[in-house]
């Protein structure tokens, strides 16, 4: 059995989310990797140096610069028609974007968000934001799935040894183009691999307590930001922030919420943290059933008290 | 151009879902249900862009048992023109809602069909990307702003690392994501209204697609439970405990 790996990179680097996808893609065969983007050729080594991969495909050309659906799931489709038993993608961004419409052109029924690989056919994934978790079995022959990260630990990327293949792929499909970004350029950690995250929720009141209050907390604790769908809706903190079913979903060693009363769609995203500390001056919130360390009070007040302190 | 709008029946964002006893699935008797509000957006959205002239003509369609009828009028109120409801009492999976969706699309010729990302029951993500994919379109996911400019669209994404924007040639397919607008309600005068609005029945074997699963779902079962911890009274009190588990030095 080989598994086809969609590897995420940016700016020359791979992103973290492919450690986890592959780890996951190594429970089912043998892994290869696809890297599509425009030059791309330091990002093949890396990848090649991740443990257990055996191939890296690389499909380098300008029509692949942004990682575009439209030109970049044809080529996994030509592999995986091929070559591969499996097409495995990070619940990333990029992954939900690209794998469905490589499950479509090969007439598959992707699984989404996997947590657990019981068997060949055989996954366990969240439904429900998480309210409930279902064991699947897919009966396609060829099998695409997504793969939620903070499930599978990060395969180690400095002892692997694949081999190092050009694929040309169809190019541009003429669908679509790309016009521009607005990426947030940030020193902190990045939210989805950061070891510790302090989150703000309404309670921070406006965008400028919003980084009055939170900011200088993470930096003290050399944490990433995150924030409630509620703050991002009161447009305290920008999308990139938010944690929960349909924001990012995070498992860090510690995970502060602070002013967060503690939504289902929030617990969905985070509650497979290691610690959580909660910090909310409603005493029933229900944030406080799930955390591990709560305090009780004024956030205004407590937290220049904790920035100061630690 | 004409605008399709898929949407889907599923349990109230509001209620929390129970998982049946015998492990097969989440108990949905006598439960809320609503439109997805992904759709809801989706739905907003369109009516938004016919109000601005660029739309003409709105078509709401439902796969999903006879209940859907009340999701597909929902969308009426709101504003839509008419509607398709593709009737099955059996759970059709997102590939083979999307090759319904294409057949539609085929015969009704939209510029653009604009679907919510996902929908919040089986949080599959995936229907509206294999569409574009079956349809040969492009697609914008995850949209937080929709422009329409001749012959192309422009979607700005929510992404991990911020936004990022693209341009689609029409016909194209759109995913809303949870900022691109904010739906209306539908006023008392449009709900009376939207029950004599058009609504076409079909079923999937009208439109020639085999709805049989891939996916076989063994069980289900709660997730496992997270206790509370303790309630620390001061700061001073939670930097003892954060040094005792090693977070700070």
């Amino acid at each position: 059995m080989i598994a086809l790996v969609l590897v995420e990179h940016e700016g020359g680097q791979l992103k973290d989310a492919t450690l986890s996808a592959v780890t996951a893609a190594a429970k089912l065969g043998e892994v290869h990797l696809l890297v599509a983007g425009e030059g791309v050729g330091a990002v093949a080594e890396a990848a090649a140096k991740i443990s257990g991969v055996a191939r890296v495909h690389v499909a380098d050309g300008a029509a692949y610069g942004h990682q575009l659906a439209e030109n970049v799931a044809p080529v996994a489709v030509d592999l995986v028609r091929d070559h591969c038993d499996y097409f495995v993608a990070a619940s990333t961004t990029t992954g939900k974007n690209v794998a469905p419409r490589v499950a479509a052109l090969l007439d598959v029924m992707q699984i989404s968000d996997v947590i657990g690989v019981e068997g060949p056919d055989t996954f366990v994934r969240p439904i429900y934001a998480g309210n409930a978790i279902a064991t699947v079995k897919s009966s396609d022959a060829k099998k695409v799935l997504t793969v939620r990260t903070t499930a599978f630990d990060k395969a180690d990327h400095k002892v692997g040894n694949g081999v190092i293949e050009p694929f040309a792929g169809g190019g541009d499909a003429g669908l679509s183009s790309f016009v521009g970004a607005e990426i947030a350029a940030s020193e902190r950690p990045e939210l989805t691999s950061a070891k510790i995250i302090v989150s703000g929720g309404r309670a921070l009141g406006s965008s400028e307590q919003f980084h009055q209050y939170i900011d200088p907390l993470a930096d003290k604790l050399g944490a990433a930001v995150g924030a409630s769908r509620a703050a991002v809706d009161a447009g305290y903190a920008p999308n990139d922030y938010q944690v929960g079913q349909t924001g990012k979903i995070v498992a860090p060693e510690v995970y502060v919420a602070v002013g967060i009363s503690g939504a289902i769609q929030h617990l969905a995203g985070m509650k497979d943290s290691k610690l959580i500390v909660a910090i909310n001056k409603d005493e029933e919130a229900p944030i406080f059933q799930v955390a591990d360390i709560g305090l009780v009070g004024d956030l205004f007040k407590i937290l220049p008290e904790l920035t100061e302190k630690l | 151009m004409k605008l399709l709008v898929p949407v889907k029946r599923v349990i109230d964002y509001n209620v929390k879902p129970r998982v049946k006893a015998d492990g097969t699935g989440v108990d949905l008797a006598n439960v809320k249900m609503s439109m997805n509000p992904f759709d809801e957006i989706a739905v907003e959205e369109a009516i938004r862009l016919k109000e601005k002239g660029v739309a003409t003509e709105i078509v709401a369609v439902s796969v999903g048992p006879a209940k859907a009828q009340e999701t597909l009028r929902t969308a009426l109120a709101m504003g839509a023109d008419r509607a398709i409801l593709v009737q099955t009492d059996d759970t059709v999976e997102p590939l083979a809602v999307a090759k319904i969706l294409a057949k539609i699309a085929q015969e009704e010729q939209p510029g653009m069909v604009i679907l919510g990302k996902q929908a919040i029951d089986d949080d599959s993500n995936q229907t509206g990307q294999m569409l574009a994919a079956l349809l040969g379109w492009g697609q914008g996911t995850f949209a937080s702003k929709v422009e329409v400019d001749g012959e192309a669209v422009s979607v700005t994404r929510e992404v991990d690392g911020g936004l990022e924007t693209l341009r689609l040639k029409l016909p194209a397919i759109v995913t809303t994501d949870l900022r691109l607008n904010e739906p209306r309600y539908a006023s008392l005068p449009n709900i009376m209204k939207a029950k004599s609005k058009p609504l076409a029945q079909k079923t999937p074997a009208d439109y020639g697609v085999d709805t049989a699963p891939r996916v076989e779902t063994l069980s289900v079962r709660e997730p496992s439970k997270r206790e509370a911890g303790i309630k620390v009274q001061s700061v001073d009190e939670l930097i003892d405990r954060l040094r005792t588990a090693g977070v700070v030095g």
